[in-house]
């Protein structure tokens, strides 16, 4: 382990402001999550693609939280409100309650203290958004059960032993998590690759990718 | 309109006003009449709503940009920054710098003759403040005929300028980026200053600050301070990429007193060339601004000097090698912003050459002043100058209509 104690995203693609906003399929699941006109905090914003299409499509109020100087200067070329620093010391200088949503997107693997943040994304705002790939997914399972090895989720570069660090759960661990919090999930959305799941019939065997929006109870 | 990315040839100008009623300092003494140094570049629009002020650090003047003689090599402080498509691109914005109160380079400052006596002020110059350096400002902003500056911009000292401007005319300005800066003096920072003075005090020329008609001036003592000062804005890693332990013009040691090291000559040089461009009293006078300079000292903290100056943008930027203003100041400094609500945009620039990196890292920070800037001319709607088909005599025509 490097030493580091933040988490950071999975590279977003890079677009130029200024033309028609893609966005990949897990950032326009959280983007369907936010209220048009919220005030938004994105944790670990990377790029800024999230932040930039929620400001033009949904007219939020926006602020990121990016930890790389090259992320940082893809944002303020996007002239987004940014600053650079790792989400533990971040959070700390936010009034309670000063945003309507907090995102947190493929992050969650890599954090070391994820009860502590999830705590304080609700502290600040009312409602949190989390996305994070799913080792529950049946290749997953099964690379476990037949190979033996510690399965490599879908949309994730770096192998165990690689910086950053994750720690692999699945959509159950992350409602006991929930739970045992005390957080009401409020939305879900799932994601196989970048096709959204119609059902939600065996979604932990059939999902890459999971999107909640918690609130406290 | 120029776009060979130089502002080309400037024109030193002066504003003096405090001529009967004079002008009040932080301290409690009056000062008049007042003369303000400054330069423009590019045009102010029609709404008169493109007006950036940048702020000078310690021993910059109003020269930011661009040069006094046709053929001068030597350009402004900051022309790496100010200038056609550059980062405060002089095509859309009309931008101004003006040489500080107690100053040395056209504002009134203790060499200048005191009206009382007819003989320079030296050490009867009052004590002067951040906060009387803005105020002189102000009033050129307001003489300049602009109700609002879209943005106050400066490093080190500069960046003090801006913050006091952000916490005390919130109304006057939409975004401030101070660099490489601190909401407040440190007792470190206040010791390195003293260390300054003292080498000036202790230099028999200096006279008490009486030395303007005695045809010796107190070089010895202003070269040691710059000395120390010129250390303090380098980083041990840019001092090591520059100098090593390099010998000046000798291959093994001497064993002798003289500046055998090549660290040793560059001080010297840097000394020796500040002597004649800068006032030993002015020195004295500026520091000791800056010692006085504490955004948290009337209202108990950081966070409450911004109470009022929440609604600005606000850019913030340090670099991870400079010692004497640290990035935990401008963490600080954000921390309190972000508490205040306040739109804050941090950057803690990745640089190896220690505090002078504001003026170095033309590259990083040419990015992110034009897309912080660009966000604020689309926010605040600003309009773009009409270029005009005379060559531009700006601001006479503005100030001949205010």
């Amino acid at each position: 382990m490097s030493g580091e104690t933040e988490p950071s995203a999975p590279p977003r693609p890079t677009r130029s402001s200024g033309s028609p906003v893609l966005l990949r399929s897990d950032l326009l699941a959280i983007a369907d999550m936010v209220p048009a006109g919220a005030r938004v905090l994105d944790l670990g914003c990377g790029d800024g693609a999230l932040l930039e299409y929620l400001v033009r499509s949904k007219q939020v109020t926006g602020r990121g939280v990016e930890r790389s100087e090259e992320g940082m200067l893809a944002c303020v070329r996007r002239g987004l409100s940014v600053r650079q620093g790792n989400l533990e010391e971040g959070l700390a200088d936010y009034p309670d309650a000063s945003f309507d949503s907090v995102i947190l997107s493929q992050t969650l693997p890599f954090l070391n203290d994820p009860a502590m943040i999830l705590s304080e994304m609700l502290r600040v705002g009312s409602r949190a958004i989390v996305s994070f790939p799913n080792w529950g997914f049946w290749r997953c399972r099964l690379e476990m059960l037949v190979a033996g090895r510690i399965p490599q989720v879908v949309d994730l570069a770096e192998r165990w032993y690689e910086a950053p660090r994750w720690q692999a759960f699945t959509v159950a661990d992350f409602c006991d998590f929930c739970h045992h919090l005390g957080f009401g999930i409020l939305e879900e959305i799932y994601l196989s690759r970048s096709r959204r799941l119609q059902s939600l019939r065996y979604k932990n065997l059939r999902a890459t990718t999971a999107v909640f929006a918690l609130q406290r109870f | 309109m120029s776009t060979n990315g130089s502002v080309g040839r400037v024109q030193p100008r002066q504003l003096t006003f405090a001529e009967n009623e004079p002008f009040r300092l932080d301290s409690g003494a009056t000062l008049g009449p007042v003369t303000v140094a400054y330069e423009t570049y590019g045009q102010l629009n029609a709404a008169r709503t493109n007006a950036i002020l940048i702020t000078h650090a310690l021993s910059g003047s109003a020269h930011a940009a661009g040069s006094h003689q046709p053929d001068e090599a030597k350009t402004g402080w900051w022309d790496d920054c100010i200038g056609p498509g550059k980062a405060f691109d002089t095509n859309k914005f009309f931008i101004i710098c003006s040489n500080v109160l107690g100053g040395c380079y056209g504002s009134t400052g203790p060499s200048d003759p005191d009206p009382a006596t007819g003989k320079p002020y030296g050490m009867r110059f009052p004590v002067v403040t951040i906060g009387d350096m803005v105020r002189a400002q102000v009033r050129l902003i307001d003489h300049l005929g602009i109700d609002s500056l879209l943005c106050v911009a400066g490093g080190s000292m500069g960046g003090m300028q801006a913050l006091e401007w952000a916490a005390h005319y919130p109304q006057r300005l939409k975004a401030a980026i101070p660099i490489a800066t601190t909401a407040h003096h440190s007792p470190m920072l206040i010791a390195l200053s003293e260390v300054g003075r003292q080498a000036i005090y202790a230099d028999p020329a200096w006279n008490n600050g009486d030395y303007y008609d005695a045809g010796l001036k107190p070089d010895a003592g202003l070269a040691v301070a710059r000395m120390v000062g010129h250390i303090t804005y380098l980083s041990e890693e840019s001092m090591q990429q520059k100098f090593g332990r390099r010998l000046q013009d000798q291959v093994r040691y001497g064993y002798e007193f003289r500046s055998e090291f090549q660290v040793e000559s560059y001080l010297k040089y840097k000394g020796h060339n500040f002597t004649r461009r800068f006032d030993a009293n002015s020195y004295l006078y500026v520091t000791k601004a800056m010692d006085y300079f504490d955004l948290s000292a009337a209202t108990g903290s950081v966070a409450a000097a911004f109470a009022n100056s929440a609604d600005l943008r606000y850019l913030v930027l340090s670099f991870t090698s400079d010692w004497l203003y640290p990035s935990y100041h401008s963490k600080e400094l954000v921390s309190a912003l972000t508490a205040a609500g306040a739109d804050v945009t941090y950057l803690d620039v990745q640089s190896s050459w220690g505090h002078d990196a504001f003026l170095l890292e033309v590259e990083t920070m040419t990015k992110l002043l034009s897309g912080f800037l660009e966000r604020l001319v689309q926010s605040e709607r600003v309009a773009l100058p009409v270029p005009p088909t005379a060559p531009p005599k700006e601001p006479t025509k503005a100030e001949a209509a205010a």
